[in-house]
């Protein structure tokens, strides 16, 4: 026969040398990586450069006498050391990225084109307003987009993140007190037990008292506890509350809330962070909320996590747009011109928040989001969202234990009711690692014992969820069986488990060059 | 020596008009490995109920409060490179401060060893 013999063998060998450790410390093609200062030394230098001849040291008495210590690197070492960290990244580009209420959905690359178009990309916040209306006219077209999908006739877009939104619309009610001539009486806001953690801190930052409201058995407001809060009310400045909550439930009696909070002679701060679940199907502006945080870099799919920039423009009703912050954009015949100073048009704003004019890239993003999707793609983006997570809640609930009974919003709930005494969740979360999973959202909310908050967004195939569905299955009825194994996962992360508690009572901030073998015999 | 218990979770062993502060086994327990405490100097004031001190865990930041109003006599500076002794020892050796009591009366509202029990039974 003439064919063909000579070659490399193209099927596995049978093997049953499991060769978990290498010599290296590499593991296949992912390298085992030192610290900077293991691979470098002072002593070293990655440019070649001749001593310099003569001159005359002109620094008098303060030349540096001793080594900065610096390790010095060729080019090839520092990017692969670089290279190499960034292969030890998780991202959403590299898989699903359950983390409840964080929104990790899909970054659309269209976004991406857009923001690098050089008008949008080049320009800069001091150039002459004439010379940019197109990036104003983009910042006005988005604040319309944002004001129409959440029913409020005001936003305030420069706030940097959903954090810096909510101080804006917190900084607004205390100004709208100082108008009503109450902010020295009104300091109470009043703050559900399942809230984010920026909520009570963003109130206290603004002068405010929290006052905590329990949640009841389905997950919601107490309402019995929230209107015995409001028996008096003429200490009250309004509620934080997050619709769909931090339990992914809609707040079914949010419309009495926002009536109740009214009638108290409060406002109505409404955490804009799960808005995916509900973008294009239910108007805030509706359900009577006077300030409401956009984390664009969620619900408009703008990069975070380490990625990108936050950005979260913030909705104000009529009762607070007055004090909306600077600058902000408005339209008149000479076309886009931004308010920049405290007076006319703007004289009761409480003040500026950022240096300039917000998160250019993001609004462009975010913008090219909306107009790719259109309103009824939004409307379908939060179907979708509800969906994902149902799905999720419905394969799991046999093996996994929901924190309450019914259908979920964007994000599905469990406790750990189900494991065995001595799994917890910190076991599950660290065997998903194994498995190729960033781990959900865990011991939060407070309201549920080793909370597991799994937010899959809408971006998210069935197939890659019934993927994470079948993996999740398998480590729910280890962690049922107490198979201890979970305790010492991961094993094939590039670090086993870390004593967090040695870590954090020991914590070692600083590199220190260990003693050479020598002098330390001596 | 009576020792008196709040519902959140602090003790208080009352000796004479001084009594010696800290947190209960159950709140070491369920904080987990505690990581950081931030006591009291001597010579600070606290009113029943006020933020006395901080208990940091690898799972929470918790602030401790003062069960009854009084002046910190002295406050337990073993704990700053020593914060494993409250799990280890939390009634005992990882007591937090020793206030002088400004007003007795104040422990009538507080609970005995058997009532707080069966209150953390019912938790």
């Amino acid at each position: 026969m003439g064919m063909q013999s000579i070659g490399r063998p193209t099927s596995p060998f049978p093997s049953s040398v499991s060769g978990a450790e290498t010599v290296s410390g590499s593991k296949g093609l992912l390298q085992h990586e030192d610290l900077i200062f293991e691979i470098g030394s002072p002593d070293k230098t990655g440019v070649d450069l001749p001593k310099p001849k003569g001159g005359k040291n002109r620094l008098g008495g303060v030349a540096r006498q001793q080594s900065t210590g610096l390790p010095g690197l060729s080019e090839p070492e520092a990017v692969r050391h670089y290279m190499r960290l960034s292969q030890r990244n998780y991202a959403i580009d590299l898989g699903l990225f359950p983390l409840g209420s964080c929104t990790m959905k899909h970054n659309p690359r269209l976004n991406e084109k857009a923001a690098r178009m050089p008008g949008f990309s080049d320009i800069h916040p001091l150039q002459p307003q004439r010379t940019v209306q197109g990036a104003l006219e983009l910042i006005d077209e988005l604040a319309t987009w944002l004001k129409t999908l959440t029913g409020m006739p005001a936003v305030a877009m420069s706030p940097k993140a959903g954090a810096h939104g909510e101080l804006c619309g917190m900084l607004a009610i205390r100004q709208a007190l100082i108008a009503r001539g109450e902010a020295e009486t009104r300091k109470r806001v009043l703050v559900p037990a399942s809230a984010h953690g920026t909520n009570p801190a963003t109130a206290i930052q603004c002068g405010f008292i929290v006052d905590e409201i329990k949640a009841d058995a389905r997950g919601r407001v107490d309402m019995v506890d929230l209107r015995s809060k409001l028996e008096t009310t003429d200490d009250v400045a309004g509620i934080m509350l997050t619709n769909p909550n931090t339990c992914g439930l809609f707040e079914t009696d949010i419309k009495t809330i926002a009536d109740l909070i009214h009638d108290a002679g409060g406002y109505f701060y409404c955490d804009g962070a799960n808005f995916n679940a509900i973008v294009g199907r239910v108007r805030p502006g509706d359900l009577g909320v006077d300030a409401m945080h956009i984390n664009l870099h969620k619900t408009f799919s703008t990069p975070h996590g380490g990625g990108g920039p936050g950005s979260g423009p913030t909705v104000l009703s009529d009762a607070l747009a007055p004090y909306a912050p600077v600058p902000f954009v408005v339209k008149d015949d000479d076309g886009f011109r931004l308010i920049e100073e405290t007076e006319g048009d703007a004289a009761q704003a409480f003040g500026r928040m950022v240096a300039f004019h917000g998160q250019m890239g993001m609004f462009v993003r975010a913008l090219t989001y909306m107009l790719s999707h259109g309103a009824d793609g939004l409307k379908q983006v939060a179907e979708d969202a509800v969906l994902n997570a149902n799905y999720i809640q419905a394969r799991l609930k046999t093996v996994m234990t929901p924190a309450f009974e019914g259908y979920c919003m964007h994000e599905a709930l469990f406790s750990d009711a189900f494991t065995a005494d001595g799994i917890e969740t910190i076991d599950i979360a660290k065997a998903m690692l194994d498995e190729g999973y960033h781990p959900m959202t865990m011991y939060f909310p407070l309201v549920v014992h080793g909370a597991m908050l799994i937010e899959p967004t809408e971006t998210e195939s069935k197939q890659e969820l019934d993927r994470f569905c079948e993996t999740m299955t398998v480590i729910a009825e280890r962690a049922a069986q107490g198979d201890e194994a979970l305790k010492g996962a991961p094993y094939l992360a590039p670090k086993k488990r870390l004593d967090e508690t040695q870590a954090a009572r020991k914590p070692v901030l600083k590199w220190t060059a260990p003693v050479p073998e020598a002098v330390a015999a001596e | 020596m009576s020792t008196y218990f709040t519902e959140d979770h602090e003790w208080i062993a009352v000796d004479g008009d001084v009594g010696t502060v800290g947190i209960t086994k159950y709140a070491a327990e369920q904080l987990g490995d505690v990581v950081f405490v931030e006591v009291p100097e001597a010579g600070v004031s606290f009113g029943k109920g006020d933020d006395m001190a901080v208990v940091e865990s690898v799972k929470a930041a918790s602030d401790v409060y003062a069960p009854v109003g009084g002046e910190v006599t002295e406050g337990n500076g073993d704990l700053a490179d020593a914060p494993e002794t409250v799990n280890e020892d939390p009634q005992g050796k990882g007591w937090f401060c020793k206030i002088k009591l400004s007003d007795k009366g104040e422990l009538d509202g507080l609970m005995d060893a058997a009532a707080y029990q069966s209150f953390c039974e019912g938790l």
